[in-house]
């Protein structure tokens, strides 16, 4: 059914769709409106059997979700950027423990400085977590990729994030195609626990394991990643039979069959950055997209075959590897190596920074005659840097580094929520 | 296969020999129809007050709920003694996630196990999480108070050895004051550990006015399967602290765990109770309160205090503490109570 509405709520209402058992929140800035959304569900009998627990902590909230699964039910929650670390080491130990949860995370950056606006830090810092990653473009598509997350989690025995940009695509008001629960029921069996707390069947779940088989098990959930990454395409294709639309996959191409310059990205940002290429090539330029849909497993052979022809490569990313350049970019170099090319990093978007199409424009043509940097910072106050770099050469005791910028830029406060 | 239920005789005032009581009043551990959820072979150390406990407490859990029983475990000494892998002690179905995070995990499996009965799958299963001390008053304790505060239907069992045993004798904030551990070593001008205010976490979980609140010691096994027993009969959060001499970090005789424990009852440095929704029902009272120095003395932990020059006023401040104990819980057996 068609409808207009919010991304956070039709995220809640696809997550509802698909039967959860127990979920479990914490409260953080910009993931609130679905768990609310599905709290109030919970609450009014419509989302049933299902228990909601207001937990004390995302650390408390992966561990709820870590103990309902185990016993065998259906477990969600959501989170974002400080939540997420805050979590963090429960995240690896779900996935350590293959247990088949679904979280949202509604990306936004990491502190400090805290601030509370869309980039990609947050998921990309759990990317070697164990856990699958799915960035959604659309709110669309962030609602498709959670029924094809539970169907994913459940078939693999493993956790999936489902990543959905913050506030850009959480609190837009969009029209989205709202699947039935017919749809949803045929597409996603009831969970068969590969592994369950069971009074009749008991077995020890966590169990310490040394040198003698910790490699072995390690190399057992690269080895499930790298199924996924078989059965993922298998999974969109019964999507599309069932709900007559393509959403998830591996990546997802535009424009690119004679490109010679290929910008690669993740997120929302892939609409912006197709206008500006329609408008580049009604100019002649031959340019085209990489769209990642799957970051882990990283689809190192599709991002080849769809690069391969190009003569560059722009990465352009909302996340950013401190002292070596790009997250995003890095994984890409895997998937190129050995071929000639030249390859940019793009660091943009930082902290909810704008992209806009007319950066986009000057920065894919620079690209184009080759004059970029291998690391450039999209839209980067160089003054701003410049005066503060200054001042900690001229002084010992210059101060706290955002306040002085803040100060510079005359803002008296950053707000925080 | 035919079995001798196992005897026990008794061996001084405290004991009470199974032989002299009726069936129905003996020890779950005396049936040998007990259930042995953790079973032998486990690799604690001789004498571990903690396999002790856990084998009393759990297996009269599983007396209490017909062996409908799910356990989640804190990383510690339990955790590891229990289940070098592949060779699990557990004959239960245990979980075992992080160190900080078990109340909560054992909150979630008991959330699926409200749900699934809802839905006409799988019977009434009860859940039971436990942890050390450290994994209880320290890195867990925001999971603990959050499932209490909550209410949720989970019996947490802590083991107070009075230290980070696992991790080779660290101090926590169950470390009594004076002990020297690892980290609070017998040097200095104070040698040992700080004199704190304590943090006694049976008296904050009564704050939280969760239904049933318990202590008890492994010199007292009857009583402590009892307050199992009691606890069981309750929903809701429920939370029974239980005292487990450590031999390896008190540095006590293994023959001597069961003595300790009833030492550090029978001085008012443990005290021993029982409460119903932030109210105290009933204490184990002392007959005759032992001074502390008892206690302290065997415990190489406490050396420092008995060295050539007796650290009298250190053996006084701690001989108060257990003094307050015995006035603020009235400890102390008189005529007419019980
Ligand atoms: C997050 C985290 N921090 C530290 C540790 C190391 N650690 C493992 S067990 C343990 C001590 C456990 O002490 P306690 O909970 O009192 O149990 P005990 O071993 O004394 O029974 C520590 C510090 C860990 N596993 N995880
Ligand atoms: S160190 Fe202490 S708690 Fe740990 S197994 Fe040995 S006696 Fe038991
Ligand atoms: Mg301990």
């Amino acid at each position: 059914m068609l409808k207009q509405t919010e991304g956070s709520r039709a995220v809640a209402e696809a997550v509802a769709l698909c039967r959860p058992e127990v979920i479990c929140a914490y409260p953080i800035s910009p993931q609130t409106h679905i768990v609310e959304a599905l709290g109030e569900m919970v609450k009014d009998g419509s989302l049933a059997p299902c228990e909601f627990i207001n937990v004390e902590s995302e650390f408390a909230a992966m561990s709820v979700a870590i103990g309902a699964s185990a016993a065998g039910a259906r477990s969600y929650t959501a989170t974002a950027s400080q939540g997420l670390l805050y979590m963090a080491e429960a995240v690896y130990n779900a996935s350590g423990l293959g247990l088949p949860i679904v979280m949202t995370v509604a990306n936004r950056s990491i502190g400090a400085p805290i601030n509370i606006w869309n980039d990609h830090s947050d998921a990309l810092s759990q990317r070697d977590s164990g856990w699958l990653q799915l960035f959604a473009e659309t709110n669309q598509e962030a609602l498709d990729l959670h029924i094809q997350a539970f169907r994913l989690a459940e078939e693999l025995s493993l956790p999936v994030m489902v990543c959905m940009d913050g506030f850009i695509l959480t609190h837009a008001y969009e029209r989205v195609d709202m699947p039935t629960q017919a749809q949803v029921d045929a597409y996603l069996p009831t969970y068969e626990p590969r592994q369950v707390l069971d009074p009749a069947d008991p077995v020890s779940i966590g169990a310490m394991v040394g040198p003698e088989a910790f490699m072995e098990v390690r190399y057992l959930a690269h080895a499930k990643q790298l199924q996924a990454l078989e059965r993922i395409p298998a999974f969109a294709a019964e999507f599309r039979q069932i709900f007559g639309r393509d959403s998830g996959g591996l990546t997802h191409t535009y424009r690119t069959e004679d490109a010679e310059t290929i910008i690669v990205a993740m997120g929302s940002v892939l609409g912006t950055i197709k206008d500006v290429v329609d408008e580049m090539r009604e100019e002649g330029h031959r340019i085209g997209v990489l769209g990642i849909t799957l970051f882990r497993p990283f689809p190192i052979a599709r991002v080849r075959e769809g690069l391969q022809g190009a003569k560059r490569v722009v990465v352009l990313e909302k996340s950013m590897a401190i002292g070596l350049g790009g997250i995003l970019s890095t994984n890409v170099r895997m998937a190129l190596s050995g071929l000639h090319m030249h390859g940019y990093t793009v660091i943009a978007g930082l902290g909810g920074r704008a992209i806009t199409k007319k950066s986009l424009h000057g920065l894919f043509r620079e690209a184009g005659q080759d004059a970029l940097e291998s690391v450039t910072f999209l839209d980067l106050d160089w003054n701003m840097v410049n005066k503060q770099l200054e001042r900690e050469k001229a002084h010992r005791r210059s101060g706290p580094v955002a306040e002085n910028l803040l100060r510079d830029v005359g803002v008296v406060a950053a707000r925080n929520y | 296969m035919s079995f001798q239920p196992v005897k026990f005789y008794q061996t001084g005032t405290f004991t009470v020999g199974n032989r002299l009581l009726p069936p129905e009043e003996r020890s779950v551990q005396a049936s040998a129809k007990r259930y042995n959820s953790i079973n032998s072979g486990h690799r604690a150390c001789q004498g571990c007050g903690e396999a002790l406990g856990a084998r009393y407490a759990i297996d009269a859990a599983m007396e209490a709920a017909d062996g409908q029983i799910i356990a989640a475990n804190a990383t510690g000494c339990l955790e590891v003694f229990s289940t070098p892998y592949p060779e699990t002690s557990w004959q239960i179905p245990w979980i075992h996630s992080l160190f900080g995070n078990t109340a909560a995990v054992a909150t979630g499996v008991a959330a699926a196990l409200k749900v699934k009965r809802q839905k006409g799958q799988g019977g009434d299963v009860r859940v039971v999480a436990q942890g050390g001390d450290g994994g209880t008053t320290d890195i867990g304790f925001g999971c603990l108070s959050g499932m209490f505060e909550r209410n949720d239907d989970v019996l947490y069992i802590c083991y107070d050895n009075g230290g980070y045993m696992n991790t080779g004798v660290q101090r926590s904030s169950a470390t009594p004051p004076a002990a020297r551990t690892a980290t609070t070593m017998a040097v200095g001008p104070e040698p040992g550990n700080v004199f704190g205010q304590g943090k006694f976490v049976p008296a904050i979980a009564m704050a939280h006015d969760i239904p049933y609140v318990a202590t008890a010691t492994v010199a007292d096994l009857r009583d402590l399967e009892a307050k199992v027993r009691r606890a069981m009969e309750i929903r809701g959060a429920r939370y029974i602290h239980i005292l487990v001499p450590c031999p390896l970090g008190w540095g006590t005789a293994s023959h001597d765990t069961i003595r300790m424990a009833r030492l550090a009852k029978e001085t008012g440095i443990f005290p021993v109770f029982e409460a119903e929704h932030g109210e105290i029902k009933s204490v184990l009272t002392i007959r005759r309160p032992l001074p502390v120095e008892e206690y302290l003395r065997p415990q190489k932990r406490y050396a420092h205090l008995f060295g050539k020059n007796p650290a009298v006023e250190t053996i006084a401040h701690i001989q108060a503490l257990a003094d307050r104990n015995i006035r603020k819980y009235r400890l102390e057996a008189r005529q007419g109570s019980h």
